[in-house]
């Protein structure tokens, strides 16, 4: 371990982690792991072993303590993802509106494979399962947003738009 | 028009804001229980509404909160379940998008029924937007003193805190909610001990839908008599309904429990009919992916020939021979150009991938559904999977820690007990069912008459 870069988490990302410790007991500051573990993903883009090793310590768990719980939760990403990572919603409310289709079509458009990323680096797609829009459906995740009642129109415009944001 | 109580200032601009919220009578309950209620008098309200838990198991709330324990000298807990992951299910989210402070409102009494001095929203991860609008809500109330300490004057402290899941389906399961909210893998305890005795942190634990603790806020206003005089039976009150798949007007509606299922598949209140022109009416999951999938036959009528209401009985009538459950209240309905066996596969796809894998029925049984649903499904299927399907489930089914390995196995043995004849036609005509959508040019019902010949 030695070998591994040790990092360092800027003054922002300390102060609030140090808000998500308070909201629970003292001595219960594993509790916070969910939280903090999103902020340094949005931070970093990946849960790099460096990264997890500083939580365990920050939290003072043991590094295990950390990969246990981030190979169960499926929002971390295990392995660095493109700029723009597309979740596309394949349950069977979004089939039944045409969710297949609309991430096939998006796949074909990008030239790559689900769980693939682009090779600008800018466009990841994945499937995941239901993310509570299935009335608004098709849809995709895509950081922060819901992206609901996909068309293909919407798909060109909206990979478009973050090509262009970037150039 | 149905009476509405959770959506009742829904036309209200900026109802999410707090002057907005208290300018419609918000925080009005917490007024009335911390100045002039005991705790147990809070209780007793609820117990009176009727109100049962919204989350899918429909246990009444206010027997569930006279369970709690009250050890000296250990804090107790409420924890709202905003997790909300069955697949058809976003009434949550929709209330709390918009009306975040009715949810904070019906915390506050609740917490105080309880005498729990801290309680935390678990919203699954995913929900990112509205862990926003809740935390900019929870400040709002803080800094108009409904949280902190000695609220009102009252004597009475309570904190709400958001906690952050990051997508694992399990965690809406009490237990496992309780594991991750310590921190861990979301793996379900084994119970007893319930949460009720010793839930997070070991201490005495209440777990509430995110809709149950928001009503708390209308019946300690208005009274639990003034509640239990809507509904019918034991379904007492008003549900959010999430409706979606193959209809004309998908979303979330508050009904009268107790509305026909006609009426709300049917009627422009509601649903509005079908999706297409032409198409009828398949199937309908009523309840959320985990409850029995109905035929339109026996989702409109009872096998006795009565109308199927949206209450909890009518929807079980039958048992689960030819009923369903209410469940979470997220009603999805096919067409009939839905495949019900490429249905089965995508919810069996579903709890494969969302099993904590603690018990080997349910982690290998989830994968064994998969697999073989793939292949039906995909032309290379044989006749004996069709039986196999079945075994599988009951080999699942109560041999498991948590209700998941039921919730997995329902949909699986339902689909082929209303619909075996998709599954052999899947078996016996490979060559017809390679298109991904292979009933949507030729509805079942024309491959049937062939088939029957
Ligand atoms: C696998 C599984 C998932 C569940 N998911 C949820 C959920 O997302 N939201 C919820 O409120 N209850 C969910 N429940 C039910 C909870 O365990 C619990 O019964 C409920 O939150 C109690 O609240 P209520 O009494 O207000 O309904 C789930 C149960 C199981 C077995
Ligand atoms: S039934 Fe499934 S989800 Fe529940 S504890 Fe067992 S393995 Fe986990
Ligand atoms: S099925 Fe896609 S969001 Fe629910």
């Amino acid at each position: 371990m030695s070998t591994l870069q040790e990092i360092q988490f800027s003054d922002a990302i300390m102060s609030r982690i140090h808000e998500y410790i308070a909201r629970y007991p003292e001595g219960k500051q594993k509790s916070a792991i969910l939280p903090i573990l999103h902020l340094v993903q949005d931070e970093y883009g990946w849960m790099s072993e460096p990264v997890m090793n500083k939580v365990a310590e920050i939290l003072s768990i043991k590094p295990i303590e950390v990969y246990e719980v981030v190979t169960f939760y499926t929002m971390y990403n295990l392995k660095p993802v493109g700029k723009y990572k597309l979740e596309f919603c394949g349950t069977s409310c979004c089939m039944l509106r045409g969710a297949e289709n609309i991430m096939d079509y998006t796949l074909n458009k990008l030239g790559i494979k689900e769980g693939e990323t682009t090779a600008d680096g800018l466009f990841t797609v994945t499937r995941v399962e239901c993310l509570g829009a299935c009335g608004y459906a098709p849809m995709m995740q895509v950081g922060e947003d819901y992206i609901e009642h996909l068309t293909t129109e919407s798909i060109d415009e909206f990979i478009e738009s973050r090509r262009n944001t970037v150039k | 028009m149905g009476r509405k109580i959770i959506l009742e200032h829904y036309d209200v601009p900026n109802l999410k804001d707090y002057n907005v919220y208290r300018s419609v009578g918000g925080y009005r309950a917490v007024e009335k229980a911390l100045k002039s209620m005991t705790p147990d008098e809070v209780v007793q309200e609820v117990k009176r509404s009727g109100l049962r838990g919204r989350g899918g198991a429909g246990f009444p709330t206010g027997m569930k909160w006279s369970f709690i324990a009250k050890p000296e000298g250990k804090p107790r807990y409420l924890l709202c379940n905003a997790d909300e992951s069955e697949p058809g299910t976003f009434k949550d989210r929709y209330m709390m998008q918009y009306n975040p402070h009715f949810l904070i409102d019906g915390m506050i009494c609740s917490a105080y029924a309880l005498g729990c001095n801290t309680a935390y929203i678990y919203v699954r991860g995913e929900y990112k937007f509205i862990i926003k609008i809740l935390e900019k809500a929870i400040l709002e109330a803080k800094a108009n003193g409904w949280l902190g300490k000695n609220i009102l004057g009252s004597g009475y402290d309570l904190e709400i805190y958001v906690h952050t899941g990051a997508g694992a389906y399990i965690c809406g399961e009490e237990t496992a909610l309780i594991e991750s909210i310590e921190g861990k893998r979301g793996n379900p305890r084994i119970k007893p001990p319930f949460p009720a005795v010793s839930g997070l942190y070991g201490c005495p634990t209440v777990v509430n839908n995110v809709e149950s603790l928001a009503v708390v806020a209308w019946i300690i206003q208005n009274g639990g008599d003034e509640y239990a005089k809507i509904g019918v039976g034991n379904s007492k009150g008003t549900k959010l309904i999430s409706a979606s798949g193959n209809i004309r007007k998908p979303g979330v509606y508050e009904i009268e429990l107790g509305l026909s299922v006609e009426e709300f598949m049917y009627s422009d209140e509601y649903c509005g009919g079908m999706q297409h022109e032409g198409r009828d009416l398949k199937a309908v999951v009523a309840g959320g992916s985990s409850v029995p999938i109905l035929p339109k036959e026996l989702i409109l009528k009872t096998a006795s020939g009565e109308n199927r209401l949206m209450t909890y009985e009518s929807l079980s009538e039958g048992g689960f021979q030819t009923g369903t459950m209410l469940g979470s209240g997220g009603f999805i309905v096919y067409d009939e150009a839905a495949c019900i066996v490429r249905n089965t596969w995508n919810f069996s796809r579903f709890y494969h991938h969302e099993s904590c894998g603690q018990c080997s029925p349910c982690r290998e049984g989830t994968g064994w559904l998969e697999k073989v649903l793939h292949r039906v499904e995909h032309g290379t299927g044989r006749w004996a999977d069709i039986d196999l399907l079945v075994e599988i489930t009951k080999k699942i089914e109560g041999n498991t820690i948590c209700p998941f390995g039921d919730a997995a196995s329902w949909p699986v043995a339902s689909a082929v007990r209303h619909f075996r004849h998709e599954f052999e036609y899947h078996v016996r005509f490979p060559e017809k069912i390679k298109n991904r959508e292979h009933f949507a040019s030729e509805p079942m019902r024309l491959f049937i008459n062939e088939f029957v010949k």
